[in-house]
């Protein structure tokens, strides 16, 4: 005698109905919430917490200073913008999910994030599938932008690799007389993309290195790897790394008591250095894109007005943060106007025709072509340092 | 020669470290047969106390830094209470996912309050380094080791020549017997878990000053200190110690050597190689199972 299950069964009718169902209902639902939208929204995916936090704050204060100047003259295509935040921790998967949900949940018209190069490049292809723009405001890693990409979503205001590094052996050279510097670079793809541009910095020059370490950010010593290069006859140090990190590469020098040039990408701007270095952190020269250096500066006052916290131009630090994501706002709602609509299609397009976009780095003339959707060039760098907690330009 | 005292000072340094973490898990192995998965977050801990005491509430170090141990251990017994201690009494194996799940709410519980950006624990043993045969040495460094070894003679003077720990090497041998001479086992137990947090905390309160201080700080030692348990054979706290060493000189070693990128292929590729020619660890006795 069969024996009757108290499930009931799956017939082929059922299955095919429900598919249907659950497709419809994905299907309907984005549009609906298109459709009840009284606002444009503009997404930001950045680490808000862990490591970088102070980096993805001041991304957010940049944004949000720039959404108050747009709304306050008549937001973007007759409608008030706004910032969805998702925060990435700067993991590459929770970035890519966040990116997802930006997307296809809130319906933003771009997104505005990846302050972590692996967190950029983890979503940089998802972008170009759903064919978001996604603009950078941090992460520097070269194929970000140079993704290969028939039709490419991704643009950027903020520096590139390949310049930086081109930029931080110049320094070395022109200011140390540097012959054989080392690298002291984050293992990671951030580590890897530097790698190379510095090794093409150093080959377009005939100049050899004293060897290539890497470093993890969770490591407590890096007085093995320093060693090697100080006993392969390094005479500078190119370093690569976020705050913590690099901090951790100045205290195993100061353990060395190794006194040696330090040409750094601009990952110490990042947060609290000097309390994590100690004093030796001054000596770590790095690029930057933008620094306030008098608080009267009117931009200064702004953020001063919107952020009460904000007491002296310490409180500002990365200063580069606040400038890339005001002046990428600028640019991606500017893009919008001219394409008259949210369509990602016609956003990426509008990109390649504005012009005259007054930003806090520079004025923006047709910024970006197809061949190249970088924003800022080495001619918008600047090197500095900490001074008594604050990043001064050095002259 | 310098590289050599380099990765040298380096494993030693780390060694300790995690053999200290390490000896935190062979503990409550020994008494109750469960571990803490959150033993790297009561590393973090431990240094997020003594920041919180000694630099935002300015409290002297000889008075924050046993007062962040003693939260470490508070934090213990809450673990085994509400961690270990439900699933136990019901046979069920889930407080090995609890108390994981336990350190990542830990984790962002001190996020959400300690705040998200690294901090430094300043200690005047790490000013200035001293020249040992060409590489510095911070004080600090020095003094790792001694206060690992320090407090795990400390423990073991505890287990020999106290009532409490003559009843925990008791639990230990025997916890039926043990419960029928009197013995609280449910404290000792309890007991365990609170020694093992604050090994954990006085290990993260050493490290801190050569760190930073941050909510994320502790998962890696935890992890890595749980190979070194589990290479050490969990049965003994000195082979933990001995363990511990070998691990971090082995992993100063790579580095020093081969450099960073192959410390965790090498390294815990070792250590399953070590497992599978001696399962029960380097030093471990393989467990007798009556039938």
């Amino acid at each position: 005698m069969p024996i009757s299950s108290p499930i009931p069964k799956l017939t082929r009718r059922a299955a095919l109905l429900g598919a249907a169902a659950v497709l419809m209902f994905s299907a309907v639902l984005p549009a609906h919430n298109a459709r009840a939208e009284d606002t444009v929204k503009l997404g930001l995916v950045a680490a808000l917490s862990g490591q970088s936090a102070k980096s993805g704050e001041a991304i957010t204060r940049g944004i949000m200073l720039a959404i108050d100047k747009i709304n306050a003259d008549g937001g973007v295509l007759g409608k008030p913008l706004e910032l969805v935040s998702r925060d990435d921790e700067g993991n590459p998967g929770k970035g890519l999910v966040a990116a997802r949900e930006l997307a296809q949940r809130e319906g933003v018209a771009a997104i505005i994030g990846g302050l972590d190069t692996p967190v950029s490049f983890a979503i940089v292809p998802f972008v170009n599938q759903q064919k978001i723009p996604f603009i950078g405001p941090w992460a520097a890693g070269t194929g970000i932008t140079k993704n290969g990409a028939d039709e490419n979503y991704v643009f950027r205001v903020s520096a590139v690799d390949e310049y930086v590094d081109e930029a931080i052996t110049e320094y070395l050279i022109a200011n140390y007389g540097a012959k054989k510097p080392g690298m002291i670079l984050i293992n990671n793809p951030w580590g890897e993309s530097n790698e190379k541009g510095l090794l093409k910095a150093l080959d377009k020059r005939g100049m050899e290195h004293a060897g290539i370490e890497k470093f993890e950010s969770n490591d407590v010593d890096v007085v093995p790897q320093l060693t090697r290069l100080k006993e392969n006859g390094a005479d500078s140090l190119f370093v690569v790394a976020n705050v913590a990190p690099t901090a951790q590469v100045i205290k195993s020098l100061d353990r060395m008591g190794w006194d040696v040039p330090i040409s750094s990408h601009w990952g110490p701007a990042g947060g609290r250095f000097t309390e994590l270095a100690g004093k030796s952190g001054e000596k770590v020269h790095f690029i930057q894109t933008y620094l306030f250096t008098d608080a009267a500066d009117p931009m200064f006052v702004k953020l001063q007005e919107k952020f009460p916290e904000i007491k002296t131009l310490a409180d500002v630090t990365p200063a580069t943060g606040i400038a890339n994501a005001y002046d990428a706002t600028l640019l991606t709602a500017a893009a919008i106007e001219k394409a008259g609509s949210t369509d990602g299609a016609a956003i990426r397009q509008a990109m390649y025709e504005i012009s005259g976009i007054k930003g806090m780095i520079k004025t923006y003339d047709m910024p970006f072509t197809p061949d190249d959707q970088d924003a800022l060039g080495p001619e918008d760098y600047t090197f500095a340092h900490f001074v008594e907690g604050q990043i001064i330009p050095i002259k | 020669m310098t590289l050599l005292i380099a990765a040298l000072i380096t494993g030693i340094g780390l060694g300790s470290m995690y053999g200290l973490v390490a000896l935190g898990f062979q503990i409550t192995y020994s008494v109750s047969s469960k571990v803490n998965f959150a033993q790297g977050s009561m590393v973090m801990l431990g240094a997020v106390l003594g920041f919180v005491f000694c630099e935002q509430y300015g409290f002297p170090v000889i008075l924050g830094y046993p007062l962040a141990i003693l939260c470490c251990g508070i934090a213990g017994i809450l673990v085994e209470f509400f961690l270990v201690r439900p699933f136990a009494i019901r046979n069920s194996e889930a407080w090995l996912m609890a108390t994981v799940a336990g350190g990542i709410l830990l984790d962002n519980v001190v996020l959400f309050t300690f705040g998200n950006e690294p901090r430094t624990l300043p200690s005047n043993l790490v000013g200035e380094s001293w020249n040992v045969f060409g590489t510095g040495v911070y004080p600090q460094q020095i003094l790792i080791p001694i206060a690992a070894i320090g407090v795990a003679l400390a423990l073991h003077a505890l287990f020999r020549h106290t009532r409490q720990g003559r009843a925990l090497l008791a639990v230990v041998q025997n916890l039926q017997a043990a419960k029928l001479m009197g013995i609280n086992t449910t404290v000792m137990v309890t007991g365990s878990f609170a020694i093992s947090s604050m090994l954990a905390g006085c290990a993260g309160l050493l490290i801190a000053p050569l760190f930073s201080v941050h909510s994320d700080m502790g998962t890696l030692f935890g992890l890595k200190a749980f190979a070194v348990a589990i290479l050490g054979g969990m049965t003994s706290a000195y082979a933990v110690m001995l363990a511990g060493f070998i691990y971090g000189l082995v992993e100063a070693g790579v580095t020093t050597y081969l450099g960073s990128s192959y410390t965790f292929i090498v390294v815990f590729a070792l250590v399953i190689a070590v497992l599978t020619i001696k399962p029960s660890g380097l030093f471990g006795r393989a467990a007798i199972k009556k039938v």
